[in-house]
């Protein structure tokens, strides 16, 4: 298997982009990857673009015709990868995949949704769950969701309050952020008293639904170096996935995603480092529950302790120093959910992150180590996929 | 040889609404009212009830009180004036929800109020014939009154089913006869496709309903060679209270005889539901020997009368399932507006 | 979607799901393969009593289409007495419900496919406590 480093990225602002289409935006997003990793089109040798549902939101399948044609890039094969939210880093792991294994050499990895054309998301949202099992019941996606946080308040004391500081300093770190959905700050009031959604969720616990697109430049690692300035090149460290149950209620415990565990676990024994090491977190918080759990999952704190180094303590704050840095963008909370570019937006803002870009001036986290790692969750856990990225090639 | 019924279960929604609440909305004076037609209050069917719903709990009560094997089951009949669908059964429905599927003939029946208990004397034909082992017949109805109609004061939801049986040793009541009244007195119709019933107003009084209730009662007594005094219970169609104290006392019935199978006042009209739910409140109050006549009346116009003796086997099962007064006391009270939205009166 | 309410009307009315013979495990909805013993598993019918404890449970007040007139309303995990967890919806007041509470399978409408169309119904849990 052949290194991979990432050299470019593009994303469009995420939020409700009424002027632009589908194919506006994913086309945006591929165009300003490609610029910013100072290659042409035609040296791409494949795409991989993650999407949830065209079919339920803008009516359209076969979408990597749609992109290939509209970017100007036929006949380069494009690929649409699908799982709900985890689309976007399932895309990049394609063309991780792809560039490894020495089949391409340099390959697009993008993820788009457009998510406002339709009057009510909610219906397109809920089939990231059991259809049969869980939806027709009328659980909706964030009451599937709230029942993993009562169960978690339930287990291990975690508090409203510690749970609505997630979306606090999500939105101050959102509000660094020029690409976010939201730019505005909050408080524990403001979240705690707003609207109730799925109890003990409020719509400030909620990522919002939002249309986005994003695209990052992978390439071969010794090829890399043709095209980029060594201090653009950041390494793919480790690409891992994993799957569990499709339905919440069939799983053991619903305060654990099993695959964040599984994936994560493989990813730190693929890049040689533990949880210690890493100086940025982008992790998947589609309801602030989810972040908690993931800090748990991932291996930074233990089991049950996410309410207090959130919540009390506040540690995973960009100023934290002892603690890594979590969800710098604002996360989905604040800097916009469009699902199947969910996945490498995250990812972008590590390479943001790392390699210091001046897209993220303002919120820099303090980069001690060179590593960064991405959680991104389809449905409740049914599938997550993990990375690793670092400034350092070995 | 000896036919009777051998389980019996009632349902009762949770939902109720109060004579004084539909009166405020339509600015008449709710004590007129509820002196006029001895009801003061209604069961109303959550938005997720309907009469498959209320029949298969219903029959579920049955089947835990019948300890019987579903499947020993072959006949199904579900008497209804709301049935869910026009087309398409209701007792397919619930005789697959009961587990009673496929080896069954099932139909809806429907004549107005008393659809339930045609059921049960089909039921006792095909039991008595030895075509099916058990019959089952359900009354259940979520019954529609046009708002701001009388009806609208009464109109209810509930259901009750029995379980027909002929192995003497499995029966908890005996029925001893049944007898029939039907002519075409046009007192009561809904038209197809229309929400809402209409009535002849007091024209359903004397040539409709007592004409029916009273010959059938009279008709069966006179075969049985009995008098009113024969009996420790009875049970009439009751669209309101005063019709069915009225009805009870012209055939010289007391209050102690009328009053369990009297539920209209705190229940409404549950139309089909109705004598079948005011039967189940006798057994559950019934023990060895007691004797019962129990007359259904339906609209349009026909009455079916019934002598029931209960066995000494009550007391094994009524406490298998809930008593339809522990369901009729468990209630929560809605105000018209609620009441509206879930009745589907309120269009979105 | 006629063909799929069909198609399970014997686990959402009768609440029918499997059983792997060789390791005992139940599941519902039914399964045919056992994760845990996979080829060497063997699945049979199994009908669960319906009664089980609240595992986990949301009040939902941003309903979806289908359940908008019954909002807001309990959505629940609920752990039968057989093992297996299942998502219902609990008819039950939104303030009366906890984690653990006792509750029994009830048969009930759950949607329908507009006024012209099929009537799905299927299993909602009733608070064994009152």
């Amino acid at each position: 298997m052949r290194d991979v480093a990432i050299i470019g990225y593009g994303q469009t602002k995420f939020g409700e982009l009424w002027e632009s289409s589908f194919r506006d935006i994913i086309v945006e997003a591929g165009v300003k990857a490609i610029v910013d990793a100072n290659i042409d089109g035609e040296d791409l040798d494949a795409m991989y673009v993650g999407n949830m549902s065209g079919g339920l939101f803008v009516g359209q399948e076969h979408i990597s015709s749609l992109i290939a044609d509209y970017a100007g890039l036929n006949p380069i094969p494009c690929t649409r990868v699908e799982a709900a939210c985890a689309s976007g880093s399932l895309a990049l792991r394609s063309a991780y995949l792809s560039v490894a294994s020495g089949h391409h050499d340099v390959v697009l990895a993008g993820g788009v949704e457009k998510m406002t054309d339709v009057a009510d998301a909610t219906a397109a949202i809920a089939t990231a769950a059991d259809q049969e099992w869980e939806s027709f019941f009328g659980a909706t996606f964030p009451s599937l969701y709230a029942m993993m946080a009562r169960r978690y308040m339930h287990e291990y004391g975690l508090t409203i309050e510690q749970l609505s500081t997630w979306s606090v300093i999500a939105h101050d770190n959102g509000s660094k952020n020029p690409y976010a959905q939201f730019r505005f700050k909050t408080t524990l009031e403001q979240v705690m008293n707003a609207s109730p959604v799925a109890e003990p969720l409020t719509l400030m616990h909620c990522s919002p639904v939002s249309d986005g697109a994003a695209a990052l430049i992978v390439c071969d690692a010794d090829k890399a170096q043709e095209f980029a300035p060594k201090d653009d090149i950041i390494y793919i460290r480790a690409s891992t996935q994993a799957s569990d149950t499709i339905s919440l209620h069939s799983r053991e415990s619903m305060t654990t995603l099993n695959a964040a565990r599984g994936a994560s676990k493989k990813a730190y024994k693929l890049a040689g480092i533990s949880p210690d090491s890493v100086d940025v977190a982008e992790v998947h918080d589609c309801f602030a529950i989810n972040g908690l759990i993931l800090l748990e999952d991932l291996g930074f704190c233990k089991k049950g302790e996410a309410g207090k180094v959130v919540g009390d303590e506040e540690k995973i704050r960009i100023d934290y120093d002892e603690f890594v840095t979590v969800n710098p963008s604002g996360g989905l909370k604040a800097a916009g959910h469009a699902l199947g570019a969910t996945g490498i937006r995250q990812v972008g803002e590590l390479y943001w992150q790392l390699k210091g870009d001046k897209n993220c001036k303002d919120r820099q986290a303090n980069i001690k180590n060179g590593y960064g790692i991405s959680a991104n969750v389809g449905g409740t856990g049914g599938t997550v996929c993990v990375h690793i990225l670092s400034n350092e090639r070995k | 040889m000896k036919l009777g019924i051998v389980g019996y279960g009632s349902y009762i929604p949770k939902y109720r609404i109060k004579v004084e609440e539909i009166a405020r909305v339509w600015g008449k004076d709710p004590q007129s009212i509820k002196k006029g037609l001895i009801v003061n209050e209604k069961s109303v069917p959550a938005p997720d009830e309907d009469t498959a719903t209320i029949a298969v709990e219903a029959g579920r009560y049955a089947l835990k009180r019948a300890n019987i094997n579903p499947k020993d089951i072959g006949a199904l009949y579900v008497g209804s004036e709301s049935h869910p669908y026009a087309v398409k059964p209701t007792s397919s429905i619930v005789a697959e929800a009961l587990g009673i599927t496929p080896d069954l003939t099932a139909a809806d029946l429907e004549f107005a109020c008393k659809a339930g208990t045609a059921g049960i004397q089909m039921c006792m034909g095909l039991v008595g014939s030895g075509m099916v082992k058990y019959g089952m017949a359900i009354g259940a109805d979520t019954a529609q009154g046009a708002p701001g109609d009388a009806l609208e004061y009464t109109a209810a939801a509930g259901g009750a089913c029995y379980i027909i049986g002929n192995i003497k040793r499995e029966l908890i009541a005996e029925i001893n006869d049944t007898y029939s009244f039907t002519t075409d007195t046009p007192d009561f119709w809904r038209r197809e496709g229309k929400p809402y019933p209409k009535h002849g107003g007091r024209f359903t009084g004397e040539p409709a309903f007592f004409r029916h209730v009273i010959n059938a009662a009279k008709n069966l007594m006179e075969k049985m060679g009995t008098e009113a005094k024969d009996y420790d219970y009875c049970v009439f169609h009751q669209p309101n209270g005063k019709f069915y104290i009225k009805a009870a006392k012209s055939l010289g019935f007391n209050e102690e005889q009328y009053k369990y199978g009297l539920l209209t006042p705190y229940l409404g009209n549950t139309y089909s539901g109705a004598v079948p739910l005011g039967l189940s409140n006798v057994l559950d109050n019934g023990k060895e020997g007691d004797r019962i006549l129990a007359v259904s009346y339906g609209s349009g116009s026909g009455s079916d009368a019934f002598d029931i003796t209960v066995t000494s086997r009550i007391e094994e099962v009524v406490n298998k399932a809930p008593k339809t007064m522990d369901l009729l006391n468990k209630k929560k009270y809605i105000d018209y507006s609620i009441y509206l939205k879930y009745r589907g009166g309120i269009k979105i | 979607m006629v063909v799929r309410t069909w198609r399970h009307i014997n686990e959402r009315y009768c609440l029918i799901g499997t059983r792997c013979k060789t390791c005992g495990r139940v599941y519902f909805p039914s399964r045919n393969v056992c994760p845990y013993c996979r080829r060497k598993g063997k699945l049979e019918e199994y009908k669960l009593n319906g009664k089980g404890k609240v595992y986990t449970y949301s009040v939902i007040h941003a309903p979806p289409k289908d359940f908008e007139k019954i909002a807001p309303y309990v959505i629940a995990i609920v752990e039968l007495e057989e093992g297996p967890k299942i998502t219902a919806q609990l008819d039950c007041d939104i303030d009366e419900v906890y984690i653990g509470m006792p509750v029994e399978a009830v048969f009930r409408r759950i949607k329908e496919d507009g006024e012209d169309g099929i009537i799905d119904y299927g299993y909602k849990f009733k608070s064994l406590e009152n």
